[in-house]
């Protein structure tokens, strides 16, 4: 266990390594920093100075090795339009992000297992094939459009009225066909303070509903994939000698299905799934833009659009970061689910 | 009335083109304690026939008529709850490739146990406790630590062990084993033979054999059917059929065994192979690669391509041959006209 984190933990240096040279080698190229820092009126004399004060004249490996100093101690400067260190800026913004993952990522194990497995064991009904249906159409439509779909049908509500409304049957039809709206789809309304700077919309009924929406819509892609990935699995798994030896032994479906087939099935979802909540924290962009979630993503967009170079370079740090801690984590389970996997370097 | 009776098995396979007849007419019986193997070439029908006593095909097969009676109960239309009670208690299985039997996620121990609870109603450490003397009866070194092992720290030997030792869990009165040594080193395979044919005749305990290993089946079992093309097309006492096969196919089979070839000269092998079984030829299946299709005259004759073969006692076998048939009737008529 000791050996593997160690091994773990010089691979996330090598990691974060890459990604900070990466990420420096942009902040060094996305336009001038002074350009950024003063205003038109300021002399060339007085920039070249600040120029020369700042490092800015050293070659790209010492100033690499000074940004690569500060970044160890959590220090990647000032952001721009803050004017507050980004690693404060980044914890202000991170808890929402992280939230609506968490709620997302509650939403696709949710519903991914069970609705897989029984696309899996019953692949001729017609409930599984519409789940199959809905999820092509759902992996095909961007982000963006099922949170604009989803605000206008359950935020703003649609009245529909196809039939007649002076029938009984009609006033039925069109009542079905028509949504209320409603769902709060714009930010995260009052979310009561934890501690530092996590604030939770967790603690309360009315905190979730701002949830609902935008962790639809982001499960919206990630969801479909992952019933398909268990659905494929799963059949593949089916089809194996010891599901049929189970059978052979007399042990109920239920076993054979929950126990026997759906251990071996999790062992790709769960290689696959650690990678993908990763991404989750990437794609929170669109969604965060949308519904206007005050999180990281909604953040990133801003630092690009007013050159926030800092705080680009440390949301890509602490994305990385995110990546290697999720993949590490994702290991440590992946060997507790699977025997043939011995972490602890253990003689078998 | 025998144990398991199996009287006229028809098997199909619903495919696209319609329905393809895996197995037809197919009869045996096997009594208490008694050993029968089941030979033939691949896809002769032998393991299809394995699988659909407990009604195990998978889909698209399904047996479309025929009866087995084991032990006075109709198995054939038998729900799967019903049949649940049956498969692992009173009938186990034996699988060809014991890397791929178990379940790798699972420990030898919890496969055990969970066997034995589907069937009895006892405590984990009961059933922990007749797993491990199960586990001393098959022979396998060092039992208890087997028990928390997961299936890739056994070795193939060991692994055909342990799911020997699951199939006597729970005393079964038949062991159906599907090639249990196919998939096995050389070396290894008698060993798990013998220990198999040790434990059936301890326990008093019938073993329905597949194999195509012609020597295994002459070792071990006591009776033998020969499938050709879903059907059995020769069955009686193995020892009869061995010393003295009936049927051209089952001659072509023992002359093909390495050493009933002369030193130096090519094996012996029947010509031909296999027909598929969505397109038999008409009459006897086996007429195409049949040395024997011609009759005195030279001419082929006529009920083996037209008519499909009956079964004809001839001695202590049955044989489903025309001119087995022709020869028995021959021999009849010879001592009738002896006795007159």
């Amino acid at each position: 266990m000791i050996a593997f984190l160690i091994k773990r933990l010089f691979h996330a240096f090598l990691v974060m390594f890459v990604i900070s040279v990466i990420s420096f080698a942009i902040q060094d190229n996305l336009g001038d920093p002074i350009q950024q820092m003063v205003g038109q009126s300021v002399p060339e004399s007085e920039r070249a100075e600040l120029r020369e004060e700042l490092g800015l004249n050293d070659p790209f490996f010492v100033q690499y090795l000074r940004f690569a100093k500060n970044a160890a101690q959590f220090d990647f400067g000032y952001s721009y339009i803050f004017n507050e260190p980004t690693t404060q800026v980044i914890m202000r913004h991170l808890p929402a992000t992280l939230e609506l993952v968490a709620a997302t990522t509650f939403l696709i194990v949710l519903l991914s297992v069970p609705i897989g497995v029984y696309s899996a064991i019953k692949p001729r009904a017609w409930l599984s094939r519409a789940f199959m249906g809905v999820s092509i159409v759902g992996i095909s439509i961007p982000v963006f459009l099922t949170a604009i779909v989803l605000i206008q049908l359950f935020a703003i509500g649609v009245d529909f009225t196809p039939f007649p409304a002076d029938t009984a049957w009609g006033a039925w039809l069109n009542d079905l066909l028509s949504t209320d709206g409603g769902m709060p789809a714009y930010g995260r309304g009052n979310p009561v303070h934890v501690f530092g700077t996590w604030d939770t919309n967790f603690s309360s009924l009315e905190g979730l509903t701002y949830l609902v929406l935008p962790a639809i819509s982001l499960a919206s892609i990630m969801l479909p994939l992952f019933i398909r990935l268990i659905r494929a699995e799963m059949l593949e798994v089916l089809q194996s000698e010891y599901v049929k030896f189970a059978r052979a032994k007399g042990i109920s479906l239920r076993r054979i299905y929950f126990v026997h087939a759906l251990k071996n099935t999790m062992l790709p979802v769960i290689t696959v799934g650690g990678v993908q909540i990763g991404t989750l924290v990437a794609y929170t962009i669109l969604t965060e833009t949308v519904f206007q979630w005050p999180g990281m993503g909604l953040m990133f967009l801003d630092a690009i659009e007013r050159s926030d170079i800092p705080l680009i370079v440390t949301y890509l740090m602490i994305v990385g970061l995110i990546f290697v801690i999720t993949n590490t984590l994702v290991d440590l389970i992946y060997g507790l689910v699977n025997p043939t996997v011995k972490l602890t370097g253990k003689p078998a | 009335m025998a144990l398991l009776e199996v009287n006229n098995l028809d098997v199909r396979f619903a495919l696209r083109g319609g329905d393809v007849r895996a197995l037809r007419d197919v009869c045996f019986s096997l009594d208490r304690g008694e050993r029968l193997g089941i030979v033939g070439e691949s896809g002769a029908g032998k393991s299809v026939a394995a699988f659909s006593l407990l009604n195990l095909i998978a889909k698209p097969g399904y047996i479309a008529g025929g009866s087995i009676t084991f032990d006075g109960e109709e198995l054939s239309g038998m729900k799967d709850r019903g049949l649940r009670r049956i498969r692992g208690n009173r009938i186990s299985m034996i699988f060809q490739d014991p890397m791929m039997t178990l379940n790798p996620v699972l420990s030898i121990g919890e496969q055990m146990v969970e066997c034995l609870k589907a069937h009895r109603r006892i405590s984990t450490r009961e059933a922990r406790a007749i797993s491990l003397h199960k586990l001393n009866q098959v022979q396998i070194p060092s039992p208890e630590t087997r028990l928390d092992q997961y299936p890739h720290e056994l070795s193939g030997g060991m692994r055909q062990r342990v799911i020997i030792a699951i199939a006597l869990l729970l005393d079964p009165d038949i062991i159906i084993a599907d090639e249990p040594t196919t998939a096995l080193d050389v070396t290894i395979q008698a060993e798990i033979m013998d220990l198999l044919l040790e434990l059936c005749e301890k326990h008093n305990v019938g073993l329905v054999l597949i194999t195509h290993d012609l020597g295994v089946v002459s070792q071990v079992t006591q009776r033998m059917l020969v499938m050709y093309a879903g059907r059995v097309i020769e069955q009686g006492p193995t020892r009869e059929i061995i010393n003295d096969p009936q049927h051209p196919y089952t001659q072509g089979l023992i002359n093909a065994l390495p050493q009933m070839a002369t030193p130096g000269s090519r094996l012996n092998q029947i010509p031909g192979s296999m027909p598929s079984l969505s397109n038999l030829p008409s009459g006897c299946a086996f007429h195409p690669r049949c040395g024997f299709v011609n009759d005195a005259n030279g001419e082929p004759r006529k009920a083996c391509l037209d008519k499909v073969p009956g079964f004809v006692d001839s001695g202590n076998c049955r044989v489903a041959c025309h001119m087995v048939a022709e020869l028995v009737n021959q021999q009849q008529r010879d001592s009738r006209e002896e006795i007159l």
